[in-house]
């Protein structure tokens, strides 16, 4: 069952699903890149809970003028109207009042949501003689959906990722760097303006999909994922759609091919896996290399300070050093060195003093400034600038 | 309405959605000046799984499992938020999207997933709570207010939240100095040899304990809200901290009365017969003073 929704042979209807799915995986991958990195990735909240009073209203307006009020694009236009309003709303708090976009957020966020349930209760006394269903919005539902729906989805992905697409460069700039953005002519309002369109169309477009609660996920985990992988704006972009796309297409998959397996908790929860994998092995960012580098770094000091010990002669009572240096050979388990050992302290002191001359000498600032008591002096140094160290510091002393 | 039905059926539910909101706006005024303001929308959002997986393990709807696990969902959401931020180097915003959504995901596909037809438990009580049903049904009039039999006979949600309040309460007043400073200038409390840290931990789990108690009351909703709407609108009003806390205070009062009584009796003056959901209501009353403050609020520059 599982391979056949993977294969996409479940039947028309939910391949149609499952193919939205992806495109707006995708979309919302790589629009929620750009958010991401503006530092804003928490706006999308607040413009999906704006859907909600939107989608009542649009019920109501349909219902009186007569019509089906269950129409989807009748729906996802109010939607996208009441979120826009919303949009602005966090715009306007956070510039023109004292409060912070954080506050501004949150403040519109639950007054929106709110109305949107008084809404919903208003329609549930509504006597229209049908169930509403408006619930499936918040959670979302692809059950039973019918094909137009199915199609109207799938064509809207498909818009996002064109418009995405279109406005790629601009909006890597911005995010980028967005002063050198706006001193090279790009209209940095105007390009925000267009990033938060684009999170509004995946919204609306993911209201039926994924609900509206858990819609910012897929604008929010993938980005993150993808960032921990590199720190190259246009590979973070190409990651996060991939991610996105992937973990929607798995997600859907699953989710068609069981009962009781909501669509949207399983295209976030499988988001999530892969999160918790990057943030597992990720290279640089991920907790194993950040162990790794901490050990390294912490073996590097030990031994270094430990040489330097052996070499004046000076007795070591750290426990980690004295393991560390006898499981290379340098000492014996009293912590006296052995002649490898002694050769190696002798070479360390040497760097020691070698650095110490470095950095006392203005002309090697910027060389000395590399000093992090790790680093040997030949990797950063000319072998005619080490020689000029040399002379400076006169002959080797006898070591008493 | 006379004195008898407002007793029974609109007393409790107004006593503890005020109670709810104050418990809430309290710390929301900490959380707004620390900008940490989306917190209590994060730590509300994991409630839910807490509530779930505290039935799972008990397969029942009581009340400490559920208030002990969702402090504890709250808890694991806060130090997964922190690890992501740290170790990752990813901006707390984001962090905080990932870790809520995932949780919340999970708790609503273990709500599915898990046979709760025999209980009351599912995702929409969960969100918007349901104040209205919280009546006092021994009641029969002002006089039960002294009666014991009766008393004994007043939702449970009433004396837990009251509770939570007070405690609330006495720490915003315990701990007011270090509080304020740390606030304000972090270097400057730290310099004094004020635990800055443990004051931002505890700012959390007071923050959580508000959301858990009033989540049990009265759904998510009222909760985000409350620890939004009313400290940010006080914000808007003056440059003191006591007077802010005042005038959040107020708000809260003002929203969660002006909220309930508008369920209830507003459709009734627009000629209809059906209450609306109490807890949006509530949020929407605090969403329109927010919006007043913003426009004429003496300090909103």
């Amino acid at each position: 069952m599982l391979r056949d929704a993977l294969t996409f042979q479940l039947g028309y209807n939910a391949t149609l699903v499952t193919v939205a799915a992806v495109l707006l995986g995708i979309a919302a991958g790589v629009t929620g890149t750009f958010l991401f990195l503006r530092k804003r990735a928490l706006v999308s909240d607040a413009i999906a809970h704006a859907t909600l009073p939107g989608i009542g209203l649009a019920f109501i307006a349909l219902t009186l003028s007569g019509l089906d009020g269950r129409h989807l694009p009748g729906l996802l236009a109010g939607s996208a109207i009441t979120a826009m309003s919303g949009l602005f709303a966090v715009q306007w708090l956070s510039s023109r009042t004292r409060l912070s976009e954080d506050a501004a957020i949150g403040a519109v966020l639950s007054a929106y949501f709110s109305l949107g349930i008084v809404l919903l209760t208003v329609i549930q006394t509504m006597s229209t003689g049908q169930q509403a269903g408006l619930e499936s919005f918040l959670l979302g539902s692809t059950a039973g959906m019918l094909l137009s729906d199915a199609i109207l989805i799938a064509l809207g992905g498909l818009l996002v990722v064109a418009l995405v697409f279109l406005f790629r460069r601009p909006m890597s700039l911005v995010s980028f760097d967005p002063g050198f953005a706006s001193t090279s002519g790009v209209r940095l309002d105007r390009i925000d303006l267009t990033m938060m369109g684009l999170v509004l169309g995946v919204t609306v477009v993911g209201l039926k999909v994924v609900g509206l609660i858990l819609i910012v996920a897929l604008l929010i985990i993938p980005p993150v994922t993808a960032r921990l992988w590199t720190n190259r704006v246009e590979l973070v972009v190409v990651l996060s759609g991939a991610f996105g796309g992937i973990a929607a297409w798995l997600g859907a998959s699953l989710s068609a091919s069981a009962p009781d397996l909501p669509t949207g908790p399983l295209i976030v929860l499988v988001s999530f896996c892969a999160f918790a994998v990057s943030m597992a092995f990720a290279p640089r960012r991920g907790l194993l290399s950040s162990f790794v580098r901490h050990r390294r770094f912490q073996t590097g000091v030990h031994l270094r300070q430990g040489l330097l010990a052996l070499a004046q002669g000076q007795p070591i009572y750290e426990p980690l050093t004295i393991r560390l240096l006898k499981a290379r050979g340098f000492a014996r388990a009293d912590g006296m060195p052995t002649r490898e050992g002694t050769i190696r302290a002798a070479r360390a002191f040497r760097d020691e003093k070698r650095w110490e001359v470095a950095r006392a000498t203005p002309e090697l600032e910027l060389a000395a400034a590399l000093y992090d008591g790790l680093t040997q002096i030949e990797d950063v140094l000319t072998t005619d600038q080490i020689a000029e160290i040399d002379r400076r510091m006169g002959p080797p002393e006898a070591v008493q | 309405m006379n004195g008898e039905d407002f007793v029974t059926f609109s007393l409790t539910p107004l006593l503890i959605g005020s109670l709810a909101a104050l418990a809430c706006a309290l710390p929301g005024n900490f959380l707004v000046l620390r900008r940490q303001a989306l917190l209590g929308d994060a730590i509300s959002h994991v409630v839910l799984p807490g509530i779930v997986l505290a039935f799972l393990v008990t397969g029942t709807i009581s009340t400490w499992p559920m208030l002990l696990g969702s402090a504890a969902a709250a808890v694991v959401a806060v130090v997964l938020i922190e690890a992501i931020r740290r170790f990752g180097r990813i901006e707390p915003g984001a962090a905080m999207g990932v870790v809520f959504t995932a949780m919340f995901a999970a708790g609503i596909l273990a709500l599915e997933q898990s046979d709760t037809s025999g209980v009351h438990l599912d995702v929409e009580h969960a969100l918007f709570g349901n104040l209205e049903s919280l009546i006092w049904l021994d009641a029969t009039g002002w006089a039960s207010l002294v009666d014991p039999v009766a008393l004994a006979g007043l939702p449970p949600e009433l004396f837990r939240i009251s509770l939570v309040t007070v405690i609330i309460g006495l720490c915003l007043a315990v701990f007011w100095r270090p509080l304020a400073i740390s606030t304000f200038d972090e270097g400057f409390a730290r310099t004094l040899g004020l635990p800055v840290r443990a004051i931002g931990l505890g700012i959390v789990i007071v923050s959580a304990l508000a959301a858990v108690a009033a989540f049990d009351a009265v759904g998510s909703i009222i909760v985000i809200a409350m620890f939004i709407c009313p400290p940010a609108a006080a914000r808007l009003m003056t440059n003191r901290l006591g007077a802010q806390v005042a005038w959040s205070a107020a708000f809260a009062l003002i929203a969660a009365t002006l909220g309930f009584t508008l369920s209830g009796s507003g459709p009734a003056w627009l000629g209809s017969e059906h209450a609306v959901s109490a807890a949006g209501m509530v949020g929407t009353v605090a969403g329109m003073i927010l919006a007043c403050a913003a426009l004429f609020g003496p300090a909103r520059n």
